[in-house]
């Protein structure tokens, strides 16, 4: 059985995450249903959807910490769940939601931690980790404040370090939930710009967002999800419509070229 | 480093019987008087090193238990493991097991630090709150205590009574190399485990998804820490009962000089809990009292303080 799905069913193209028929439970509930999609190099995929249409546990299922019920989650024709965690930390970096800092650690070395699964110590950081580390303090224009506790920092600014610490790892693919969650509307900017700036470098990153319009701006595909299903996955141009508004969010929208307006609730 | 060095040969210096240092010196590398070599060798010495010893042991856990569970008030003692490994210890004093066999107090207490470090570190799993874990240690502390109370009010005897009332307080006086030989195994085995975890506690910095997420394997990282401080706190207390706070005490001072890395914090934090405890055995000594007051009454009277100060200097933002 395991035989016949890696040559029949695996990833056709090996490179990238690759997930199919994924089903995610907790208890008795089931909280993603026979999802299936690709994340490719180049590509900058918006996930979208209400609360609770199970993005989250999509993203978590898709990066392998949590066993899916059925399905699986390649990444490099491997599957991430099984795979071990320093190895696949390698291929894919993963920023969550919530990203509490339990002491108040100075910029570069939350940075550094990026650098966890190549074998970096913080303090001590050399050769390909310190460039790394350097390279994605530089990119998130932090260089300033490498030196300071995060503790000091500000919403847009402890941002940009957690983007830094996911850009350190070097990883080809990057996982994002939602990143700009709770920034004013120039950090948003910001930290999108960073992620598009990732893509253009030959990586792959799939990002949670809720603002329909940065999506519609950055995204070079987006796929809808709602009561745990998939329901659509497409470029913005095929899949944002007046219908797919009311579909998923329930709310009336008016779609004008690049710009995005939801004018209210059905 | 030095501090340390310096300390422990002050612990040989001081005692009831005045010595020269030239003397201590000459006792510690075999030569000098037969009486000044047992004063210093046999009785001065030991005692040092059980102090150091112990100090280190705790001040690794408490730095490691701290970055586990990422909070400054995690401790052995705060978190009823050291209560526990009491328990286990004054159960084999009172069945009689500790006269029958040396390893019987170092197991037993290993034991016990093990059943409460595993409650802790599963409760650790259902609760982000830093509160309710600190709550199920009172609880944990509470019960091994009462548990302990129990046993010292079943006492057969004011011998076995006064044994185990010397492990609830704790201390480190009449310590021996044998007893040393017998925890030393598991308290290196333990502080060993805790190193090669080190870099695992960096990660958890950034909370237990991201930590996953740049490559940690948790379970493991909860496995190891848990055996770590365990067998390193078990061995502690099988030396010299409980003593508290040291945990907390030693990685404070250190957390801001290492940028608030928990793995560079673990050596430092056991230099600094060896250095206090053989700085506080020293003052008990000194201290001129009529019966020699308990390491872990003055650990405590020193400690619970900086623990007040601790928990009181936290924004609630962090809960």
């Amino acid at each position: 059985m395991i035989e016949a799905r890696s040559t029949t069913m695996a990833n056709p193209d090996a490179s990238g995450l690759a997930v199919s028929g994924l089903r995610l439970t907790v208890g008795d509930a089931t909280l993603v249903e026979a999802a299936s999609f690709c994340l490719r190099a180049g590509e900058l995929v918006a996930l979208l959807g209400p609360n609770g249409a199970g993005k989250t546990t999509l993203l978590r299922g898709a990066v392998g910490l949590v066993r899916p019920a059925a399905g699986w989650a390649q990444v490099e024709g491997d599957d991430t769940v099984a795979m071990a965690p320093r190895r696949r930390a390698r291929q894919l970096a993963y920023l969550p939601q919530n990203r509490p800092l339990a002491w108040p650690s100075p910029v570069r070395d939350v940075v550094a931690l990026g650098r966890f699964a190549h074998g970096a110590a913080l303090g001590r950081l050399r050769g390909a980790d310190r460039t790394a580390v350097e390279r994605a303090l530089a990119a998130c224009d932090l260089q300033q404040l490498a030196g300071r506790s995060t503790a000091t920092l500000s919403g847009g600014e402890l941002a940009r370090v957690h983007c830094a610490r996911a850009f350190a790892a070097e990883a080809p693919l990057l996982i994002a939930d939602e990143p700009v969650a709770e920034l004013d509307p120039y950090h948003q900017f910001r930290v999108m710009d960073l992620i598009r700036a990732f893509v253009a470098e030959g990586g792959g990153a799939l990002v949670v967002l809720h603002d329909l319009a940065l999506a519609n701006r950055y995204a070079s595909r987006l796929i809808w999800m709602k009561g745990g299903r998939i329901l659509a996955d497409g470029t913005p141009a095929a899949t944002l419509t007046t219908q797919r508004l009311a579909d998923i969010y329930g709310v009336r929208g008016r779609i004008d070229g690049t710009r995005v307006e939801i004018e209210g609730p059905l | 480093m030095l501090a340390c060095l310096a300390a422990l040969f002050a612990a040989c210096l001081l005692g009831s019987t005045p010595l020269e240092a030239e003397r201590v010196l000459a006792a510690l590398f075999g030569q000098g008087a037969a009486g000044d070599q047992l004063v210093v060798v046999q009785i001065r010495l030991p005692r040092a090193l059980t102090a150091f010893a112990v100090g280190a042991a705790l001040g690794a856990s408490g730095a490691a238990l701290q970055g586990l569970l990422r909070n400054p008030l995690a401790e052995p003692g705060v978190l009823g493991v050291s209560a526990m490994a009491a328990l286990a210890a004054t159960g084999a004093l009172y069945y009689g097991y500790a006269a029958a066999s040396a390893w019987a107090m170092p197991t037993a207490a290993i034991a016990g630090a093990l059943v409460g470090t595993t409650l802790i570190a599963f409760s650790a799993l259902r609760t982000a709150s830093a509160v309710t874990l600190i709550l199920i240690g009172v609880g944990l502390s509470s019960f091994a205590g009462a548990a302990m109370n129990l046993l010292m009010n079943l006492a057969p005897n004011p011998f076995s009574l006064a044994d185990m009332i010397n492990w609830v307080l704790g201390s480190v006086a009449n310590r021996s190399f044998l007893d040393l030989a017998f925890a030393a195994p598991f308290l290196i085995v333990g502080l060993g485990i805790l190193f090669a975890a080190r870099r695992g506690l960096s990660a958890l910095t950034l909370g237990e998804e991201a930590a996953s997420g740049v490559g940690l394997n948790l379970r493991q990282q909860r496995l190891l820490v848990v055996l770590g401080t365990g067998l390193a706190t078990g061995a502690a207390v099988a030396l010299a009962g409980v003593i508290g706070f040291v945990g907390i005490v030693a990685p404070h001072i250190v957390r801001p000089m290492v940028d608030h890395d928990p793995a560079r914090s673990l050596l430092p934090s056991a230099l600094l809990g060896g250095l206090i405890l053989v700085l506080a055995d020293i003052g008990i000594r000194l201290v001129p009292t009529v019966s020699e007051l308990k390491l872990g009454v003055v650990a405590a009277l020193i400690g619970a303080p900086a623990f007040i100060w601790i928990a009181m200097q936290r924004r609630s933002v962090h809960d």
